[in-house]
């Protein structure tokens, strides 16, 4: 959208002033989470650029509060609880959530809106509640501080993710290759793994990530269901912001923005599979 | 499957009978191709049961568990029936006569002994603020106390000689209460036993509701302003550019929720670079350093950076698919840059703008974690309540009262926004 050689100045301003007003909503977007990662470098304990920092002097940076999040026992906990429970929790989410999707998409399934609501319900009831019902429930079976209490949680969280994205790869799924594949002598199973499941399997990758994501960043549960010994890297976060602010959270903060590119990545170039392998664009 | 398949394709001449089809083993095709059907819905609905079951166990059920938390009701009924009984005949003006008191006496000392007295006093409590102490010091002589009872509780404890207390015990001795639902829009039970208005002072609920709506419709208009723009530019750069600029947006989306709430608190606090960079231009001094975080602004300058890629992702969707030769034909018939943008591009986005702002809305009014964070005394809003009345107060009948008045909302919007774009099209990323 160049501007045309016709226009008149006023449009011409007009494009100008549209594309300075965009960029500035670009600038808003990105800026905090950039801004925020050569602080983590900042050789004081500070929130903000010192004059070293500014005129790129060395002195002014340093590793130290990388040094500090790796030798800090608590840190390491958490981010080993974080993985634990995030990697449980995905695979219960992803293979429940495969299933399901599988049946839904399948043109018997009766009450499909009405499953379909139940099923991602998980999603869109406020987190404060789902985490205050689960309380309660944990409480009375004796699952409240416990890490299967939390990994069961985080994976009904996690479910209707996978059910989407599984679902909408199943959407231009061609039933005639499964035909194919039966009259050609295949049993289901047979039929389910090599016809099925590749064309399936970038939605349930990218379903199974956005369940991990889910749980990796879930705050809410974990502060009514989870204990100390159960503390995870969000937790540890919050608790971080709300005693005592210390640039090791910027730390923390910038491995994470280094993690979600390279999880958005994956699920960018899964989703470009996924719509060529289906013939739904070119490349 | 592959047995009806077969059947299907035998001759049809073998398999007649009275010029009905059957198949190989004489059940009617009809009849067959039911139960042929009948399997396959089974076989789809075993495919969704075991989740279904999951989701009933681990989520549906405990939240439905929560919702009767807030009007279940067993204290009073459970340590107290005789008194309930006695309490029938009472006309509900004055102090009760001396069967109220002898059952009170009786129940409280066995409540004493075996503990459960503690539970009453905290239900009642809710209701009337002396009730705890009334209750836990007048249970532990109840045991001794010696006929006439009325006296003795009369001098036990200046609760007693208010007729209120004891309207208040046959109120809440039904098994279901709306009372927490009465507190949670600041309600009040006067004397005659209406429900009215708390007194200005002591309102708090109302208020909150008021406040988490009109700081989600904000931030639903704020990520409008600042998502219709870039939707649009997106949509009408070419594939590639557009791929690109997309980044900004998924970046956010997909960068942990702490994280970008962290980053605001640097930026924004008294300290931070957005107030040294204002010093540095010029703008403010020193010492008049802007208060832009644990406060609303902060709250909603942080949400609408966090809810801002909801907007835009339908909002984008939607106006990719619109054609440009609509604009241009109205300009071609005359309509000036904006009528043509404002009554024929506008319209065809409506969808998208639905979709985006229902769910913004949805997401913003249940938000909790970046309201407790950042937003100090006037950016709370209702999850924070409920969650300081679930962990802090320990009052859960409100909070479940509360909870319930959330959830219903959302999913009032919910189906709203169901009927504005369907669940399926939920697109992520």
């Amino acid at each position: 959208m160049a501007v045309p050689t016709y226009a008149g100045p006023l449009e011409r301003t007009w494009y100008y002033t549209f594309r300075f007003l965009c960029a500035c909503v670009f600038f808003f977007l990105i800026a905090p989470i950039l801004i925020m990662i050569p602080l983590s470098f900042n050789v004081e304990p500070y929130f903000t650029y010192t004059r070293e920092m500014l005129t790129f002097n060395p002195d002014g940076f340093s590793l130290r509060w990388y040094r500090d999040l790796f030798a800090s026992d608590s840190w390491m906990t958490s981010i080993k609880n974080s993985l634990i429970i995030g990697i449980s929790a995905t695979i219960v989410a992803t293979f429940l959530g495969t299933l399901a999707a599988l049946g839904l998409s399948r043109s018997e399934m009766p009450f499909k809106g009405l499953f379909m609501g139940l099923l991602i319900s998980p999603m869109i009831v406020p987190l404060i509640i789902s985490a205050a019902g689960m309380f309660f429930f944990y409480s009375s079976i004796g699952l409240a501080n416990t890490m299967p209490g939390v990994i069961l949680a985080h994976a009904a969280l996690g479910t209707p993710f996978v059910v989407i994205t599984v679902t909408a790869t199943l959407v231009g799924f061609d039933h005639s290759l499964t035909r194919a594949s039966a009259s050609l002598g295949a049993g289901s199973g047979r039929t389910f793994f090599k016809i099925q499941m590749p064309l399936i399997l970038p939605g349930v990758i990218s379903g199974a990530l956005f369940a991990f994501i889910t749980s990796f960043d879930e705050i809410v549960i974990v502060l009514f269901v989870a204990g100390v010994e159960q503390r995870t890297i969000p937790r540890e976060m919050w608790s971080g912001i709300r005693e005592q602010i210390s640039p090791t959270i910027l730390a923390v903060a910038s491995l994470l923005v280094a993690f979600s590119i390279l999880l958005l990545t994956t699920v960018e170039l899964l989703r470009r599979r996924s719509e060529r392998l289906r013939g739904m664009s070119p490349g | 499957m592959s047995q009806t398949d077969d059947t299907l394709n035998g001759s049809d001449e073998d398999h007649k009978v009275d010029g009905q089809m059957v198949t190989v083993d004489g059940t009617p095709l009809k009849a067959s191709l039911k139960r042929a059907e009948r399997k396959r819905t089974l076989i789809a609905f075993l495919l969704v049961a075991p989740l279904l079951t999951y989701l009933m166990i681990t989520f549906i059920v405990p939240i439905g568990q929560m919702m009767w938390r807030s009007v279940d009701n067993p204290q009073v009924i459970s340590v107290l029936p005789k008194t309930l009984e006695a309490l029938e005949d009472w006309d509900g003006e004055g102090i009760p006569d001396e069967p109220v008191f002898e059952a009170l006496a009786e129940e409280l000392a066995v409540a004493s002994a075996n503990r459960t007295v503690g539970r009453l006093a905290v239900r009642l409590n809710y209701e009337i603020s002396a009730a705890r102490g009334a209750l836990m010091g007048t249970s532990r002589s109840a045991a001794d106390m010696e006929p006439p009872y009325k006296q003795a509780f009369l001098d036990d404890h200046r609760l007693w000689n208010e007729s209120e207390f004891y309207r208040i015990i046959k109120r809440e001795g039904d098994p279901v209460t709306a009372s927490y639902y009465v507190a949670a829009f600041d309600g009040a039970y006067n004397e005659a036993g209406e429900i009215v208005l708390q007194d200005e002072n002591r309102r708090i609920y109302i208020d909150l509701f008021i406040r988490t709506f009109s700081m989600s419709i904000g931030i639903t208009l704020l990520t409008l302003l600042l998502g219709f723009p870039i939707s649009f530019l997106m949509a009408s750069l070419p594939m590639r550019t557009a791929n690109l600029l997309m980044i900004f947006v998924l970046l956010p989306f997909w960068t942990s929720l702490l994280v970008r709430t962290t980053s605001w608190i640097v930026l924004l606090q008294q300290q931070g670079v957005v107030n040294e960079v204002l010093i540095l231009v010029g703008l403010i001094d020193d010492d008049s350093r802007l208060g832009m975080i644990y406060n609303m602004t902060g709250t909603i300058i942080a949400m609408t950076h966090i809810l801002l890629p909801f907007m835009v992702l339908p909002l984008y969707s939607v106006m990719k698919t619109i054609p440009p030769s609509y604009v241009r034909a109205a300009k071609s018939l005359g309509a000036t840059p904006w009528t043509a943008f404002w009554r024929i591009y506008v319209p065809q986005t409506l969808p998208g703008i639905g979709a985006g702002g229902v769910l913004v809305f949805i997401i913003s009014i249940g938000y909790y974690i970046t309201p407790a964070l950042v937003g100090g005394q006037s950016g709370q809003m209702i999850s924070n309540l409920i969650a300081y009345h679930m962990q802090t107060s320990l009052n859960w009948g409100l909070a479940a009262a509360l909870g319930s008045v959330l959830l219903v909302s959302v999913l009032i919007l919910y189906w709203v926004y169901n009927r504005l774009v369907g669940a399926d099209s939920l697109k992520l990323g």
